[in-house]
């Protein structure tokens, strides 16, 4: 194959307008078949307008995206026989039972009774909800709702499966679970388009990061692209003498030629760097003045640390903010 | 598939992920499914059923024993003109059910998933109204068997009865789609069952549902003459007492046919246009 293949999503200038705010403000993004691609953005970054856009829930207001190559507005119905979404607040039906539910959805997607009835009863118990599959959902804990939904959008194994915010109010557990199921569905074929606010959650899972914030993708790539584009490494050495600290404290800032902190443990200093080289420099100084570490580490920067220097702020800020509003209401 | 996702067996994985393509599910079936949702939405609250009854009984006793001695010299008397007005009334006040069930599925997100479904879209919201007609029919079966335990006796018969059911249904099939139309537009579900009896009562007390309009100023008269429940009490009423002239019946189906020709075209637009949050 030499051609290309087409791209699962693909979108240039993409914009939505609420009123005044640009929600969507320009998005240009990439996304190759395959793959878990994450967009990571705080509280109302824009994150789900996107994802209605591309799934012809939204009409955009300004640019273009395709979908395996077909326009989401002009081609919706191309578009929706690709595609499957789980969106950010749970969208099953509380007032039938789990099982009615994907009964539903298989009768939707041109199932008969008899096999929509099956494809139903196997996946509540891929899904562990065998148990519950008589109870109304109303009665689901949040995990086996979220996990409900998704079994909702994959009665028939959509291409591409936009998950907003999959893991968002879960307990570590079930949200262990949804990363399993995303690995099972990736591992199947299916590319997913994941959104959240946690940046372990897009280190664990994504092939590729999109960072939004206020509407504008503001960093694009690899997990390990994104913590190289922030450029610094953190070194982190622990003295077996602390007494040696204040010594080494000297020695580092002078070889690194950047400030060195000193950490709550006394035998303890960190320091971040531009420059990969000058950490053997100065570890070589530390040898050499006789002062012995016990360990040390050289690490790159967590994807927190890159979102607080790509976006000036800390991913979780503004979703404190919201929590706050939502009271409010 | 060889699995090396951690906690997820090759049996799961292969369930997980099917190559099936069933074909598109033809109109009639998603319908049909919709159908099915609303029936088993029923069956888990039968408790619904309450309100199906309630309403006409309170109304029925109501009229025909505080009024009825008033308004026709007798209470018996006056059940032979009142009870085929208040079947109106019953299906009536069940068409705002429509409304709000489509709403909720709005507001739910139920609706988002839908929309990317590729099935015939204006299922959802025939669907909804055939099962509604299920609603309707227990609804005119409580009022009229009520009806026939305290003395009404229908000069048309099992056949006058039933055809004035049909009509009936029909009506209020068609007013159902105003409903489905409110459902659409409205913020709340709480609204739609609020706009729409603001919009109601009054028309149910300007017919002749209730009183004949003979006593009434003759601007009245007039009002009560266009008011589409009048058409439809009309109706009833000759049916079931086995009077009925041809325009007696055929001003009810004008109408019903008018309000559907309006209002379903319109509530499938809007609910195809509807752009959510
Ligand atoms: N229907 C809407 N009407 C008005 N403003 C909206 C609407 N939907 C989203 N917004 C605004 O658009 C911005 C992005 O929202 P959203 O896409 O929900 O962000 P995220 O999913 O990343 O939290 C926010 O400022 C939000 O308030
Ligand atoms: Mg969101």
């Amino acid at each position: 194959m030499s051609s290309p293949p087409t791209l699962a999503i693909e979108t240039s200038g993409l914009r939505k307008l609420f009123g005044q705010t640009a929600a969507v403000d320009g998005v240009d993004l990439q996304v190759p078949p395959g793959v878990v691609y994450s967009v990571l953005g705080p509280n109302g970054a824009g994150k789900s307008t996107l994802i209605r856009m591309l799934a012809t829930l939204l009409r955009p207001d300004g640019g273009k995206a395709t979908v395996f190559g077909h326009d989401v507005v002009r081609e919706s119905d191309a578009v929706r026989r690709r595609i499957s979404v789980t969106g950010q607040y749970a969208s099953v039906d509380d007032a039938l039972s789990g099982l009615e539910n994907l009964v539903l959805m298989g009768r939707l997607q041109g199932y008969t009774w008899p096999r929509a009835r099956e494809r139903a009863a196997e996946l509540m118990d891929a899904f562990g909800l065998t148990h519950a599959a008589g109870r109304l959902v109303s009665t689901y804990s949040g995990g086996m709702r979220r996990r409900l939904d998704i079994a909702a959008s994959i009665v028939v194994s959509p291409d591409l499966l936009f998950l907003d915010e999959p893991t968002t109010g879960l307990d570590p557990r079930s949200r262990n679970q949804v990363w399993d199921i995303v690995r099972a569905l990736l591992a199947g074929g299916t590319t997913i388009l994941l959104t959240t606010q946690y940046l372990d959650e897009a280190d664990e899972l994504a092939d590729r990061i999109a960072v939004v914030d206020q509407g504008k993708v503001i960093a694009e790539g690899t997990t390990d692209e994104l913590k190289a584009s922030v450029g610094q490494v953190a070194l982190h050495v622990r003295l077996r003498d602390p007494g040696q600290r204040d010594k080494a404290e000297e020695l580092l800032t002078q070889e690194l030629g950047a400030p060195v902190h000193l950490e709550g443990d006394p035998a303890e200093l960190s320091a971040r760097v531009e420059d990969n080289s000058r950490v053997l420099q100065a570890l070589g100084a530390l040898t050499r003045a006789s002062i012995e570490p016990a360990e040390f580490s050289v690490t790159r920067p967590s994807l927190d640390e890159v979102f607080l220097t790509l976006t000036g702020h800390k991913a979780d800020d503004q979703s404190a903010g919201e929590a706050g509003e939502e009271n409010a209401a | 598939m060889t699995s090396s996702i951690e906690g997820v067996d090759d049996r799961v994985m292969a369930i997980l992920v099917t190559h099936e393509r069933p074909p598109k599910a033809s109109p009639m079936s998603a319908t049909i499914t919709h159908l099915w949702r609303g029936i088993m939405a029923f069956k888990h609250f039968p408790a619904q059923l309450i309100d199906i009854i309630l309403l006409p009984a309170i109304f029925l006793l109501l009229f025909t024993y505080l009024f009825g001695g008033a308004f026709a010299g007798s209470p018996h008397q006056y059940l032979q003109f009142f009870l085929p007005g208040i079947a109106v009334q019953s299906v009536i006040l069940m068409t705002v059910y429509t409304g709000t069930a489509i709403n909720t599925d709005i507001n739910k997100g139920v609706f988002d998933r839908f929309r990317t479904l590729p099935f015939w879209q204006p299922a959802a919201i025939a669907g909804n109204l055939v099962g509604d007609v299920l609603r309707y029919l227990i609804a005119l079966t409580m009022t009229i068997g009520m009806g026939l335990a305290l003395g009404f006796r229908p000069g048309g018969g099992i056949l006058g009865v039933l055809a004035a059911v049909a009509v009936l249904i029909v009506f209020a099939f068609s007013v159902s789609w105003i409903f489905a139309a409110i459902g659409v537009v409205a913020s709340v579900p709480e609204r739609v069952s609020g706009t729409s009896m603001i919009v109601i009562y009054p028309l149910l007390f300007m017919s002749n549902i209730f009183v004949r309009p003979e006593t009434m100023p003759s601007w009245m008269q007039v009002l009560v003459k266009v008011n589409p429940l009048s058409h439809a009490a009309t109706a009833s009423r000759t049916l079931m007492h086995g009077t009925a002239g041809f325009w007696d019946v055929m001003w009810a189906l004008i109408t019903s046919a008018l309000i559907t020709v309006v209002f379903a075209p319109l509530a499938v637009r809007l609910y195809r246009n509807k752009n959510t949050r």
